[in-house]
C-alpha cells in the first residue's frame, strides 16, 4: 500500500497513537512558548528542558518505577527548581542573567547525566529507557502516554483559556497588571509551572536539547504573519502540530530517522520561511520597503536640486547638465544618471542633448518637495525655537515623509509664510 | 592514583583551563548562551568534516566546526538585526535548529561515523586512556593518550589567543566604543573569539562533550567572577577553579561509579554556590556581617 494513504488512513493503532501525541505535545508546548517567546523568556524554557532530568532520576530512585506521576512530579520540582536558582542568582548577586541561565542548565543537567549513569549501571531492570528523556521517544509512544500527555494537555488548554486575559496583560505591560490589582505573582507563576509542564511532557517527545524549539520557534515563527496575540498563538497551535505531524509522518517512512530531531528540522523551516517571506515584518519584505524609501528620496533630492538650479537662473524651464546638478547635489555620476533615467521613465524628466528639463509633473513634485523643506524649517524655528542653522537636517529628513494632510495643516499653521528663515522663498502652485 | 586516573584527570583540567579562559570573555560580554548554542550547534560541523575527512582526530573537523561557529554566530546576529527577531529567541531557534541537523545527519549516515547522541551530550571521558597516539614505525612507540594532545594543543592555541590579542580582546569586551574609536574591530575580535569557543568545543567534545563544555566555559568564569574586579587575577581564578572542578568531580564519579562528566558539572555548581555564599567582596555571608557591623 503507498505510505501516504497508510499513514494518512490512521488504520493502524501504533501509528494513531504516534501522530495524536505527537500532535497534543507540540501543539500544547507551542501554545505554553507563545507566552515565554512574548516574555521575552525563551531561554528559561531551555533551562527548565535540562533541569528536568534530575527530576526523572530522582522519581524513579524514590519510586523504583517509571510510573510516570512519580517521574513527571519529580521533573516538575526539579524544574521549577531551577527558575528559583537562575532568580536567586540574578537578584543576590552580580551575576547577570544569562550566564546564570547557562550555569544553572549545564549543572542541573550534569547532575541529571551522574544520576542516570549511577541507575544505569546499578543493576535495575527497570530503568531501561529512562535514557527516552534525553533524546525523546516519539516514534514509539504507546496508549498509556497518551492519557498521561493527553491530561497534562487538557491542563494546559483549560488554564490557558481560563487566563488568557492575565497571561497577554502579563506579557505586554506587567505595571499596568499590578497597578489594576491583578495579582501579578501568582499569575507569573502559575504561567511558568504551565511551562514546566509542558516541557515535562514536551521532553518525552524531542529530548532535552531540543525542547527549547517546540516551545518557542512555532511562536517565533507565527510573530511573523500578524500583531494579534490571539491569532499569533492559533498560528503557534497550527505550526507546532503540522511539525509533529510531519515528524511523525518522516519517521513512519524511514523508521531509522528520528522523530524528534525531525519535528524541528521542520518547525525550524517554517520559521526560516517567515522570517524571510512573511509579509511586512519578513526579511524581504523590508529590504523591499526600505530600497522604494531609498529610491524615493534619491528621486526627489535629484529633483530638488534641478528645481535650486531653477530657482538660480529664475527659469524652471531652463536644461540642465548631470554636471550642474551634481554641483547642487553630489551622489555619485553612476548614480545620478539612474536616479535620472528612473525619472525620466516615470515621466517626471525629459532629456535632449545631455541636458536634463522638468516636465510639469515633475516641476510640481519638486515644487513641492521644497515647500515642505522650508515650511519645516520656518516651523521649527518658530514653533521649537531652534536656531535657524540648525534646522536644515532635520527638514531634509522631514521633507520625504510628510502627508499631504500634515501639509495643508502646517500651511495653516504658519498662515501661508512667503519666506523660509534663510529669506528663501517658499513656493505654492 | 594510577596513571588511568591521572591521565583522565589531565584531560579534563585541560579542557577546563581552555573553557574558564574563553568562558571569562563571554560572561563579561553577556554571550554565556551564545557559548552555549554554540556548543550545541558545532554537532553538524562535526559530522560534515567526519564524513570529508574519514577520520576522527584532523585538522578538518576543527575547521569544519570553527565555520560552523561562525555561522551560528552570523545566524543570531542576523535573524536578530534584519528579521527583528529577539535575541533570546533567535539564540533558541537558530542552536536547536544546527544541533537537530546534526542529529539528523549522524542518524542518515550512521554506518559511516562513528558517533552517537549520547557521546556528544556528555562525552566519553573514562576512554581516554584507551584511545592512544601509536608510532606505527615498527617500534610501535606509544606516546599516549590523543585526547590529551588534542585538548593541550588547543589550549595552547587559547593561551597564545589570549596573550597575543588580549589588549583588543579587554577593549570589546569593557569599551567597545573606545575600541572602536581606536581603529580595532569589534566584529573582527567577536568572530575570532567565536570561532575560539568553537574550536574548544570541539576539542573537547569527544572527551568531555557538550553539556560539560557549557558548564566549565560559564561556572569557573562566574565563580571568579564573584571573587574579585581586576580582570587578570579573574583569568587565573578562573583556571583554578576549573581544575579543582575537574579533579573533585573525578573522584566523586569513580566513587559514585557514574559520568565523569556529569560529576565535573556538578562540581562546578557546588564551587559557584560555594562562591555566592563565601566570596569575600561579593559573597551573601560577608555582605550580610559587613552590614550588620556598619549600621
Amino acid at each position: 500500500m503507498n505510505p501516504l494513504i497508510q499513514f494518512f488512513s490512521f488504520q493502524d493503532p501504533n501509528i494513531r497513537f504516534v501522530v495524536i501525541g505527537a500532535i497534543l505535545l507540540t501543539a500544547s508546548s507551542a501554545i505554553v512558548g507563545s507566552f515565554t517567546f512574548l516574555n521575552k523568556k525563551s531561554l528559561i524554557g531551555d533551562a527548565i528542558a535540562h533541569a528536568v532530568l534530575p527530576g526523572v532520576c530522582l522519581g524513579f530512585l524514590l519510586s523504583g518505577t517509571k510510573n510516570p506521576v512519580f517521574l513527571i512530579g519529580g521533573a516538575f520540582i526539579t524544574g521549577w527548581l531551577s527558575l528559583v536558582a537562575v532568580e536567586f542568582v540574578v537578584s543576590r548577586t552580580r551575576i547577570k542573567e544569562d550566564t546564570a541561565i547557562g550555569l544553572v542548565l549545564s549543572v542541573f543537567f550534569g547532575i541529571g547525566i551522574l544520576m542516570l549513569t549511577v541507575i544505569q549501571k546499578s543493576g535495575n531492570a527497570a530503568q531501561s529507557g529512562l535514557d527516552n528523556f534525553l533524546f525523546g521517544k516519539a516514534a514509539a509512544l504507546v496508549g498509556d502516554d497518551l492519557i498521561a500527555f493527553g491530561a497534562v494537555a487538557a491542563i494546559l488548554l483549560v488554564t490557558v483559556f481560563l487566563l488568557f486575559k492575565e497571561f497577554t496583560l502579563l506579557a505586554f505591560d506587567k505595571d499596568y497588571a499590578r497597578a489594576i490589582g491583578l495579582p501579578v505573582r501568582w499569575i507569573s507563576v502559575t504561567l511558568t509551572s504551565l511551562i514546566v509542564l509542558a516541557v515535562v511532557i514536551g521532553i518525552q517527545a524531542v529530548g532535552v536539547v531540543l525542547m527549547a524549539a517546540i516551545l518557542i520557534t512555532p511562536a517565533a515563527a507565527a510573530r511573523f504573519w500578524t500583531d494579534k496575540i490571539r491569532v499569533m498563538i492559533m498560528l503557534a497551535c497550527v505550526f507546532g502540530a503540522l511539525s509533529g505531524l510531519s515528524g511523525a509522518y518522516i519517521s513512519f517512512v524511514a523508521p531509522a530517522m528520528p522523530t524528534g530531531p525531525w519535528i524541528v528540522i521542520v518547525i525550524s523551516t517554517i520559521a526560516f520561511i517567515s522570517f524571510f517571506f512573511a509579509p511586512r515584518r519578513g526579511v524581504v519584505s523590508r529590504v523591499m520597503r526600505q530600497r522604494t524609501i531609498r529610491r524615493t528620496i534619491h528621486d526627489e533630492n535629484i529633483l530638488k536640486a534641478l528645481y535650486h538650479l531653477g530657482e538660480d537662473c529664475k527659469d524652471f524651464t531652463e536644461r540642465h547638465t548631470a554636471e550642474e546638478i551634481l554641483r547642487k547635489r553630489n551622489i555619485g555620476s553612476d548614480h545620478l544618471e539612474r536616479v535620472l533615467m528612473r525619472l525620466k521613465r516615470q515621466g517626471y524628466l525629459t532629456t535632449a542633448n545631455g541636458r536634463w528639463q522638468f516636465t510639469e509633473e515633475g516641476k510640481v513634485r519638486a515644487q513641492r518637495v521644497v515647500k515642505i523643506h522650508r515650511l519645516w524649517e520656518l516651523y521649527l524655528t518658530t514653533h521649537l525655537n531652534i536656531a535657524p542653522d540648525h534646522v536644515h537636517d532635520d527638514a531634509d529628513t522631514i521633507e520625504h515623509l510628510l502627508t499631504p494632510e500634515l501639509e495643508a495643516e502646517l500651511e495653516k499653521l504658519l498662515d501661508y509664510p512667503r519666506e523660509d528663515p534663510h529669506r528663501a522663498e517658499i513656493p505654492y502652485p | 592514583m594510577t596513571q588511568n586516573d591521572l591521565q583522565i584527570i589531565a584531560t579534563a583540567a585541560l579542557v577546563a583551563s581552555s573553557c574558564a579562559l574563553l568562558g571569562c570573555f563571554l560572561i563579561l560580554r553577556k554571550m554565556a548562551m551564545v557559548g552555549d548554542a554554540i556548543s550545541h550547534a558545532v554537532l553538524p560541523g562535526i559530522v560534515i568534516a567526519f564524513l570529508v575527512s574519514g577520520s576522527r582526530d584532523s585538522v578538518t573537523m576543527l575547521a569544519g566546526a570553527g565555520l560552523v561557529g561562525i555561522l551560528t554566530t552570523f545566524l543570531i546576529e542576523f535573524f536578530h538585526k534584519k528579521a527583528r527577531l529577539q535575541t533570546d529567541a533567535s539564540i533558541g531557534v537558530t542552536f536547536t535548529w544546527l544541533f537537530a541537523v546534526g542529529v539528523v545527519l549522524i542518524s542518515l549516515f550512521a554506518d559511516k561515523v562513528d558517533l552517537d547522541q549520547d557521546c556528544v551530550l556528555y562525552g566519553e571521558i573514562a576512554y581516554v586512556p584507551v584511545d592512544l597516539i601509536i608510532l606505527s614505525d615498527g617500534n610501535g612507540l606509544i606516546l599516549g593518550p590523543k585526547a590529551i594532545y588534542v585538548t593541550g594543543s588547543i589550549l595552547v592555541i587559547i593561551l597564545l589567543f589570549i596573550t597575543l590579542g588580549y589588549k583588543e580582546l579587554f577593549l570589546t569586551t569593557f569599551d567597545p566604543a573606545f575600541a572602536t574609536a581606536l581603529g580595532v574591530s569589534t566584529s573582527l575580535w567577536h568572530y575570532l573569539l567565536m570561532s575560539a569557543v568553537s574550536a574548544t568545543t570541539v576539542a573537547s567534545f569527544e572527551s568531555v562533550g557538550a553539556i560539560l563544555v557549557v558548564a566549565l566555559l560559564i561556572g569557573p568564569a562566574a565563580t571568579a567572577y564573584l571573587f574579585t574586579d581586576n580582570f587578570k587575577v579573574m583569568l587565573v581564578l578562573a583556571v583554578v577553579t576549573g581544575v579543582i572542578a575537574s579533579v573533585i568531580g573525578y573522584y566523586i564519579a569513580y566513587w559514585l561509579d557514574g559520568s565523569i562528566a556529569g560529576a565535573i558539572a556538578m562540581v562546578t555548581g557546588i564551587l559557584f554556590a560555594l562562591a555566592v555564599l563565601f566570596a569575600p567582596a561579593h559573597g551573601l555571608v560577608f555582605k550580610r556581617l559587613r552590614a550588620t557591623v556598619q549600621p
